[in-house]
């Protein structure tokens, strides 16, 4: 029985029937971690103990008859979601001892459902990049290739699914970081419209553009895990008053009539051509599947990277401030006074990339430079907001390449950010205007890399991303390929 | 030529909500360190703030009550900057869009004259903790339970000329704080406190750099500072100096004001709209909902003392000036006649209170005992000289006022026959006084009174004892 390849409905059906036990598939996934993590990195903590537990509990309540679709099914959390009693490190030295004493909302309501955490994933420290490079904990590596990055900023999650060590985790996408690694990692993942999943307990990077969502295998999985995630939270207020919905009941709609839409500026310079052509393939099974599909302009998409990295920066500079020396952050030792004590513990504590998206956000908020960027990156973004509103009055959904290319090395890119900041030139934009989008599989590389296709949709349109990709892996098997990994098992 | 001076004052009122503005922790002053707080005013990873809709309806009441403009949308920000007692690394204020837009105050001078003062602005903001650092060696202590209380910031425009209306404005702006029931007032306790914008120009001329004057917790102070202040700018500016734009701190024990920093090194304090926070919306029946609450206000009601109580514009804006001052009046005066009630509450009582150092609302004689006492006036049971000799003692000692005139026998004597025969028996025991009074020294009634007064222990109603002497007095024997 190859438990790890199992989806979640398996896995359901597994338990009901008395197949194994939720103890036994837990025992069974910690074993493979054990095997497999020092391959990937893809855990930063290992919740052996609480896990067992919680397994345990599981089991008395399958044996009283319960049946919540969730209970007893196996999960792991990114490391930036706070989990009481279970260290939260948000992958910085910063954290690197930090016990919350509180859940965020999203880990209350999957433990509630009765799932069983296996442990925090690793990526990138504060969320911030996309290769998983800047992670305090090292770097994850790419199941399908381990001298490849997984993406980033949740390549724990997308390779810790990828890899079958948890058939779903939670990430979290600010520009990008749950559908880049689940495109370089061969997965599915969904972010959510802005406002669909509680924000509180999840460690802000930028607060108007974080949003968290499910990683996963299949569509159907994302949608089991949503549907558990999403829910109005009177703690965020930002979190919208219909967060809440079925994410499974519309997953069968057939396609016939859907307006797909294939934005030109998705399509331009840079895209790889292997890429590329996986793409096509993808939009050409979506019209046999009944889908209409068309050539729409999103023109100011070429503007939403510089715009990111103006307003995701200013949000990140003040949410960080926090992590100042003073409670239960990292505290430099050789302080003399309170000006050293910020800078120094600041300093020790945070990673490069960290500091510099610190330095870029105070710069672009300071007076003088406010109305020349912060204020023309708002500007900027309302009229990529209306660039969406437009398309979606003549399409459902619009359709592209998730990524410019597919995984590349391992410090391939980190001499060059601005080259590492082009890696989510197609997912920024979708953040900034608040809509949600998802990305599955849709072929390889000749290397035996996978590619990643997007969907977007209008707010709230999560169901029918949800629904079109459900169709489509139910027609393609590239969601079913694994990667070859050394278990030193037989 | 002489110096205008120019005053603006910025007030920070602690809105007495039961929790703070963006958790549920409680906001009573002097727990245990730390112990009034939870991960949002922690500043724990991943908390949010969600805002406390009746800190919104006091502002909203501030703003009702001074005529403003209520923004139907406004803005929370960011100020960012660190400090060991600001968890957060900024706090949450409002900035461009503020709750409660432009406004005014009508103060009265002394002499009858009456000011608009004009109010900029007022906005919600959240209060830091406190920085402890006398009570470790080497170390600060960080007390968080006041990080998040709610502040209503009220901004006034640099409408001042003189430190005196720069203190009828802060104590009208007290009272009406009171009134409303949105704030205690305690200036100790840093409820309610004040910074002052002062500059200096010649009149008609712009106006003058200014230093803005911090740490202003009294009435007193704030009249002490500006005075200072402005001889200080004044000291400058007419040895050819310039005024260097600044924070300055007042020093009570010093009387004087001292540079804190200067512009040069004030921060940048980076604000923008807070993402965790929505535009705060007001519709018009939130805004109808808290006009319905309001309570009668200070200037309506000294209208009203004056038509109703028969009070001087003078006596009405004393006993109206707090609101605990005019309920408890309100309480004498009903059932005996205005201007008594107000003569017994200005002068007695007040007088009482002031010389005792005890505020109104620790009043030892209830509103009901000092009715009790001006009725006994009223209906001639005891005279205003004996009144006032109860009164000190049931202030200082308690008791009631029956039972203190029954027990002492101070009940005035109106009979008749009584007061006739003491009246008899004075004449009768001072015959050159009665033949000088005959002779036209009309100045010896006063001699008569006064010994019939001491006679009767001060019993005998003095109006019958007047009538009773000139009767006998003129009758030729
Ligand atoms: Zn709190």
């Amino acid at each position: 029985m190859d438990l790890h390849h199992f989806s979640l409905r398996q896995l359901r059906e597994g338990l009901h029937n008395k197949n194994f036990s939720a103890r036994e598939l837990t025992e069974t996934l910690l074993q493979r971690i054990h095997t497999l993590n020092p391959q990937l990195n893809a855990f930063i903590t290992v919740a052996e103990a609480t896990a067992l537990a919680s397994a345990a509990e599981a089991d008395a309540r399958l044996a009283k008859g319960e049946s919540g679709p969730l209970l007893g099914l196996p999960m792991a959390h990114k490391d930036i979601f706070c989990t009481a009693d279970l260290p939260t490190t948000c992958a910085s030295k910063m954290l690197e001892n930090f016990v919350a004493p509180y859940s965020a909302t999203v880990v209350e309501r999957l433990a509630a459902a009765g799932m069983v955490m296996l442990g925090k994933l690793n990526m990138d420290e504060f969320a911030m990049g996309s290769s998983n490079e800047t992670s305090y904990f090292g770097p994850v590596h790419n199941p399908w290739n381990v001298d490849m990055v997984p993406g980033g900023s949740s390549g724990g999650s997308a390779a810790a699914v990828a890899a079958g060590l948890v058939p779903v985790a939670t990430g979290t996408d600010t520009g990008g970081s749950i559908r880049q690694p689940a495109a370089l990692c061969g997965i599915t993942g969904i972010k959510p419209t802005y406002g669909r999943v509680s924000r509180f307990g999840m460690i802000a990077f930028a607060s108007s553009l974080d949003q968290g969502g499910p990683m996963a295998r299949s569509a159907e999985d994302c949608a089991l895990l949503l549907d558990a995630m999403a829910a109005h939270d009177p703690r965020d207020s930002t979190s919208h008053p219909a967060a809440a919905s079925d994410f499974l009941r519309g997953l069968d709609r057939p396609l016939q009539g859907l307006r797909v839409g294939v934005p030109e500026e998705f399509f331009g310079e840079g895209l790889d051509p292997e890429v590329a052509a996986a793409v096509q393939a993808g939009i050409d099974q979506l019209a046999k599947l009944g889908a209409s599909v068309q050539s729409i302009r999103l023109p100011n998409n070429p503007h939403a990277v510089s715009t990111y990295y103006v307003l995701a920066p200013a949000e990140a500079s003040s949410n960080l401030s926090r992590f100042d020396g003073v409670r239960y952050t990292h505290r430099s030792h050789a302080v003399e006074n309170l000006d050293d004590l910020y800078r120094k513990s600041r300093y020790e504590g945070f990673g490069a990339e960290v500091r510099r998206r610190i330095l870029v956000g105070a710069y672009v908020l300071s007076a003088g430079y406010y109305d020349a960027y912060y204020l023309k990156a708002q500007q900027v973004r309302s009229l990529i907001r209306e660039d969406f509103r437009r398309a979606f009055a003549e399409v459902d959904v619009i359709v592209g390449p998730t990524t410019p290319g597919p995984a590349f090395g391992l410090g391939a890119k980190n001499a060059d950010p601005v080259s590492m900041y082009l890696a989510d030139i197609y997912t920024i934009a979708v953040n900034l205007a608040g809509i949600p989008a998802l990305s599955m599989p849709c072929g390889f590389t000749r290397s035996g890399l996978p590619i990643g296709m997007q969907l977007m949709g209008d707010y709230f349109a999560d169901d029918l991303l949800l629904n079109v990709a459900h169709r489509y892996q139910q027609e393609t098997d590239w969601h079913l390929a694994r990667p070859n990994l050394q278990t030193g098992e037989a | 030529m002489d110096w205008e001076v120019v005053i603006g004052l910025e007030v920070h009122a602690q809105l007495n909500t039961a929790t703070k503005i963006f958790c549920g922790c409680s906001t009573a002053f002097g727990a245990e360190p730390n112990s009034h707080t939870c991960p949002v005013c922690l500043a724990m990873p991943g908390a949010l703030p969600v805002l406390n809709a009746a800190a919104v309806d006091k502002a909203i009441a501030l703003g009702l009550a001074i005529g403003a403009q209520l923004n139907r949308k406004s803005i929370f920000a960011r100020k960012n900057y660190f400090y060991p007692d600001l968890p957060k690394g900024y706090q949450i204020s409002q900035y461009e869009l503020p709750v409660v837009g432009r406004g005014q105050l009508t103060v009265q001078m002394g002499d009858g004259i009456e000011k608009v003062i004009g109010v900029t602005r007022a906005h919600l903001e959240e209060d830091a903790g406190k920085s402890l650092h006398e009570a470790f060696v080497g170390q600060s202590g960080i007390d968080l339970n006041r990080a998040g209380t709610p502040l209503l910031e009220i901004v006034s425009e640099p409408d001042m000329r003189s430190s005196a209306e720069a203190v009828a404005y802060l104590k009208k702006l007290h009272a009406l704080v009171r009134y409303l029931e949105i704030c205690d007032g305690n200036m100790q306790e840093g409820s309610f406190r004040c910074d002052a914008n002062v500059s200096l120009r010649r009149p008609g001329a712009p106006f003058g750099t200014r230093a803005e004057i911090k740490n202003l917790n009294s009435f007193r102070f704030l009249e002490k500072a500006i005075e200072y202040e402005i001889l200080r700018q004044k000291d400058i500016l007419e040895s050819g100096g310039s005024i260097v734009q600044e924070t300055r701190l007042y020093d009570a024990n010093r009387d004087e004001t001292r540079s804190m920093r200067s512009k040069e090194e004030a921060n940048d304090y980076r604000y923008f709209p807070d993402p965790d926070l929505l535009p705060l919306v007001l519709d018009e029946a939130r805004i109808e909902k808290v006009r319905q609450g309001l309570p009668e206000l200070p200037d309506a009601k000294r209208e009203r003392f004056m038509q109703q109580y028969q009070l001087s514009a003078y006596d009405a804006g004393v006993l109206t000036a707090g609101r605990d001052l005019a309920d408890y009046y309100e309480v004498v005066a009903d059932g005996v006649e205005g201007k008594l009630a107000a003569n017994w509450v200005m002068g007695d009582l007040l007088g009482a209170l002031n010389k005792a150092g005890v505020e109104i609302q620790d009043c030892p004689v209830p509103a009901e005992k000092l009715r009790l006492l001006v009725q006994r006036i009223e209906d001639k049971t005891i005279s205003g000289k004996i009144a006032k000799d109860i009164f000190e003692e049931i202030f200082h000692q308690g008791g009631e006022v029956d039972a203190i005139i029954d027990s002492r026998g101070l009940r005035q004597i109106t009979d008749v026959a009584a007061i006739a025969a003491m009246v008899d028996a004075i004449i009768a025991a001072n015959p050159q006084q009665v033949a000088g009074f005959r002779a036209g020294k009309d100045k010896l009634l006063g001699f008569f009174v006064g010994q019939v007064m001491k006679a009767s222990q001060g019993k005998a109603n003095p109006d019958q004892v007047n009538a009773l002497l000139l009767e006998r007095l003129q009758k030729a024997d």
